[in-house]
């Protein structure tokens, strides 16, 4: 016992020693392609050909964020590049480095992701790396419940609604599913998806009577929820064990199904309101930190993961589709041949209402979340006046655009100073 | 005799100072944080984590959760330890399995238990196929918040039981089996020796496993959400959510201010409650 | 004695009495071993089923020993080194709370001084304490001192958790050893170092060891910390855990039972010592 000790101590003496030997490799420090599968595929293929090495390491946002507070706070660090999504760099925007003079070769970077990306800084605070947005699956077995006359592609919210109550009434239970758990996706849905479909906004009409239109159909869809929905991450796992027939989800969250099954699974577009269909992008970006051990090696990086052959790489590791220009080719998995039709019906659809990611909030931009999260939380799963709840989130909302001066930004019209709430 | 009294200080000082730098100090800039907003000390963070809507539900529930989780564990493990401390052959396969939580991670432990629960989970395969159940009962649903606090209570029981048994062991351990075996002459029953004699002796061992127990109930977060999702929402949660979703550090120590007051609270009265008198020390 | 002889039927209702208390304590047994271990049999079970088996309903109650989910995590680059830090800072917290608690325990245990009971709040408080908050403090502080990524300043953090165990058991664990032991040793002429080494050690040295099994599981299963502190120098909670609540659930339960089995072979091998703990008054 005594020698094992001995033994365990010195071995860890020298481990503990050796252990500063310079980092050569650029630490990646993400918060995407965290699936053990996605994060091999991202160092197998996608990272393998950058020379000199990368580190690729996915984290959970808390750790993530944590750990670049601490190395932004310390003043040194070891990370490299990061990778996240829009709000979680947005939160970090003062101790981003200006990419402005990173050399893209050719690659031509969508230009609205572009702006987005300066957060209102004036600097190129990070790139835009890869986006989905999120989209409807069903089980081709829910289709003889459609009720007639629906067409998939121009699917509303009224007809989806009829769909679900068939569906529950016909097969014994309800088999609409929707990410509500913890890691759910699900503030972004009512932000850029419900709300906007019926008021064209985000912000202003929050509390407005069409808003309250949107949210009293939503209740009516959530008779006929799969209760378990407030426990879902991700719908292809609900969609597989047929826990669920039809979902709503993020592109890359819906992925393992139509790969599994690509023969029981049709995708299509989210549903129209009154106002139009109400749809948002998802970014993520890449910065480096201040603190970056070697500045060069990393901005190398950034520009090796816009490059149109990394991109289309990044699309197969991890269902995101890329921000530059590129030719797809034709042996792309199953995932994304039915995903990238549906999309496409959705952005090009005659009623198409865009809807912006938040802009300008700064480290608001996870309560501003809240404010939608805890409607819904309030009104579908509280059950408490729709009314009365929409009256104070508002007056959340309103102070927290007041405190950041964010000014409205798509669908929104533009407004001199902080978005007015309605 | 000096030397005696500076003793116990110089074996004390070790601990001290490692504690002091490495929990003190952070934890002082931590709980700075909770007292304070834009530079100036206020209670304004208190008040926020105090009038959010959700907070009364958060507080019952992690309260609820530790007084019903904690006296079943502790019949449970003092069941276990006596029968550990009595079976003849065989003790060491036993006392081996009763630890085998202890090596088990919480979130490991909420994975295992969602597997039984979920819709599509071992329970309901048991349920459907003894025909009790005509088809998947949803356990886990918004709707069924009994038996998701059900659940989370059977996962917590069953996770973290094995610590308070394997501190019961020791301690039973140390009891000397003349106090029983003198009970068994005067024909005190086994029920009576085990609360006459067992119990009242056990008193140091059962403190110490209380009061951990306790502290680590009211940081219970892993295996809700795995099994309770947003529907069970607790303090630990809360703060997590505070700290990392919405970038309030001040909020987020504000809860963790709070979840330490409670516990240090519940020491307090277990500390009284379960004190050892002066003169019955050994 | 003929009293006794006499009282034959009061002896058989005494045996049969016997007979029953001995059939409640083996169906107890049985019972509270199939409570522990049937959870652990799912889990290996859905470990070892394939990805359509672990989605399907109702589901199998044997293994198909489809070993693909599980050999994925075997080949997953790094897991073998991910492997070997989780038990360096396992053992380094070991090491470290044993060395640091157990001389506090035996103060406690056989001093009565000003300012013990303000000791052993703090060393409870550090439990009462969510550790996450305290990660970005102590990240800033490693990154200044350079233990940033050292399994050493990993296994300090762990240490904190574990000291309060450490303390908390060596402290019952000498208060059960008499004191007139030692004090029987020093009129024998041991100074009192010697008294302790020689007589108290021994008859410790079980306890220790399982309270040192404490400090190792929690440093196992710990991720937080170990994904902040650690980039180089991975442990395999923070390397499989990290990952497991978004990936599919097939790999969710053969990345758990990777993680739960080098527990329980730990536990196994160090099985002794838990039972050694509780032989220490009845030798």
């Amino acid at each position: 016992m005594k020698t094992m000790m001995k033994l365990i101590s010195g071995a860890a003496l020298a481990m503990a020693l050796g252990a500063g030997a310079a980092h050569a490799q650029v630490l990646f420090w993400s918060t995407q392609a965290k699936p053990v599968e996605e994060t091999q595929k991202m160092r197998d293929q996608v990272l393998s050909g950058f020379e000199g090495g990368v580190d690729y390491q996915p984290q959970d946002d808390g750790p993530w964020l944590t750990r670049v507070q601490a190395e932004l706070q310390a003043g040194s660090g070891t990370i490299g590049v990061l990778g996240a999504l829009h709000g979680s760099l947005s939160s970090l925007a003062a101790d981003l480095v200006d990419l402005s003079d990173v050399d893209l070769g050719g690659a031509k970077v969508n230009e609205a992701y572009r702006e987005l990306a300066t957060l209102d800084t004036g600097e190129q605070k990070y790139l835009p790396w890869m986006q989905a947005t999120y989209i409807m699956a069903a089980n081709k077995k829910a289709l003889e419940f459609l009720p007639e006359g629906t067409d998939l592609d121009t699917i509303t919210y009224d007809q989806l609604t009829a769909w679900s109550k068939n569906l529950a009434e016909k097969t014994g239970s309800p088999k609409f599913g929707f990410p509500g758990g913890p890691d759910g996706l699900k503030h972004r849905f009512f932000q850029g998806f419900l709300v906007p479909s019926y008021t064209k906004s985000m912000v202003t009409k929050f509390r407005s009577a069409e808003a309250e239109a949107g949210w009293n159909k939503f209740k009516e869809l959530w008779q006929y929820t799969n209760p378990n929905s407030t426990n879902y991450a991700f719908m292809q796992q609900p969609l597989l064990t047929e826990e669920v027939w039809v979902a709503f989800d993020h592109v890359a969250r819906l992925a393992d199904a139509f790969n599994q099954k690509p023969d029981d699974f049709v995708a299509f577009p989210a549903p129209a309101g009154p106002a139009g269909r109400g749809f948002m992008p998802v970014v993520a970006g890449v910065a480096i930190p201040k603190t970056a051990p070697d500045m060069d090696k990393a901005k190398a990086l950034v520009a090796y993961m816009l490059k149109p052959e990394t991109q289309i790489a990044t699309l197969r590791a991890t269902n995101f589709f890329p921000v530059v220009e590129v030719t797809l080719p034709d042996d792309m998995p199953n995932s994304v041949k039915l995903s990238a039709p549906a999309v496409a019906a959705m952005t090009g659809a005659e009623d198409a209402l865009p809807a912006l990611l938040p802009i300008g909030l700064g480290d608001l931009g996870g309560k501003f979340n809240q404010v939608y999260t805890d409607t819904y939380e309030r009104i579908v799963l509280g059950g408490q006046d729709v009314r009365a709840v929409l009256d104070e989130q508002a007056d959340v909302l309103r102070g927290l655009l007041e405190q950041a001066k964010a000014p409205c930004w798509a669908p929104d019209a533009p407004s001199q100073g902080a978005c007015p709430v309605e | 005799m000096t030397r005696s009294k500076a003793l116990p200080y110089l074996l004390l000082a070790p601990a001290t100072l490692f504690l002091c730098v490495f929990f003190l100090y952070p934890f002082v800039l931590v709980a700075h944080e909770a007292v304070t907003r834009d530079g100036a000390y206020t209670f304004a963070n208190f008040r926020t984590m105090a009038e959010h809507w959700k907070f009364p539900a958060t507080f019952w529930n992690t309260m609820l959760l530790a007084i019903v989780v904690v006296p079943l564990q502790l019949v449970l493990a003092l069941t276990m330890a006596s029968i550990v401390s009595r079976v003849e052959s065989g003790r060491g396969a036993i006392l081996y399995i009763f630890a085998i939580p202890l090596g088990i991670s919480d979130l490991a432990a909420g994975l295992i238990w969602l597997a039984i629960f979920e819709q599509s989970g071992f329970l309901n395969t048991w349920l459907v196929g003894l025909g009790v159940a005509d088809q998947p009962v949803m356990f886990l649903g918004y709707q069924s918040k009994l038996s998701i606090f059900v659940a989370v209570v059977l996962a917590e029981v069953w996770r973290a039981t094995a610590i308070m048994m394997v501190i019961l062991v020791a301690g039973m351990g140390l009891i000397p089996k003349e106090y029983g075996e003198a009970a068994e002459v005067f024909g005190a029953s086994a029920w009576k020796r085990f609360t006459r004699v067992t119990l009242p002796l056990l008193r140091p061992s059962l403190q110490t496993a209380i009061i951990l127990r306790v502290i680590l109930a009211f940081e219970v977060f892993a295996v809700v959400a795995a099994l309770g999702g947003t529907n069970l929402p607790v303090l630990m949660g809360e703060t997590y959510h505070w700290q990392f979703a919405l970038q309030d550090r001040n909020v987020a120590a504000a809860y963790a201010m709070l979840i330490l007051a409670i516990s240090i609270g519940f020491t307090l009265f277990f500390l009284y409650a379960l004190r050892v008198p002066k003169e019955a020390r050994p | 004695m003929t009293a006794i002889l006499a009282d034959a039927p009061a002896a058989a209702r005494w045996d049969s009495r016997r007979r029953a208390g001995r059939f409640l304590m083996f169906a107890a047994i049985v019972l509270l071993c199939a409570w522990v271990l049937l959870p652990i049999y799912l889990l290996i079970v859905n470990a070892l089923s394939s990805p359509n088996e672990v989605t399907g309903f109702p589901k199998r109650m044997l293994p198909s020993f489809d070993t693909g989910s599980i050999s994925f995590f075997i080949n997953f680059a790094g897991v073998a080194k991910a492997l070997w830090n989780s038990i360096l800072v396992a053992a380094l917290t070991m090491v470290l709370s044993i060395g640091i608690g157990a001389p506090a325990g035996y103060a406690l245990s056989r001093f009565d001084f000003p300012g013990k009971e303000a000791f052993r709040f703090l060393v409870l408080m550090t439990r009462a304490f969510p550790l996450p908050l305290l990660a970005l403090p102590l990240a800033v502080m490693f990154i200044r001192t350079g233990l940033d990524d050292t399994p050493v300043g990993l296994a300090i953090v762990h240490t904190t958790l574990a000291l309060p165990f450490a303390v908390l058991i060596t402290f019952s664990l000498f208060s059960g050893i008499p004191f007139e032991l030692e004090e029987a040793a020093w009129t024998l002429g041991c100074t009192r170092l010697q008294a302790f080494w020689k007589v108290v050690m021994p008859l410790a040295l079980p306890g220790i060891a399982a309270s040192a099994v404490f400090a190792f599981t929690i440093s196992w299963n710990e991720v937080f910390a170990a994904a902040v502190l650690t980039i180089e120098n991975r442990t395999l909670t923070a390397f499989l855990l990290q990952s497991l609540n978004v990936s599919p659930l097939y790999l969710k339960f053969a990345g758990g039972a990777a993680l739960v089995v080098p527990a329980l072979i730990f536990i196994f091998a160090v099985r002794k010592y838990l039972f050694a703990m509780w032989g220490i008054a009845n030798r």
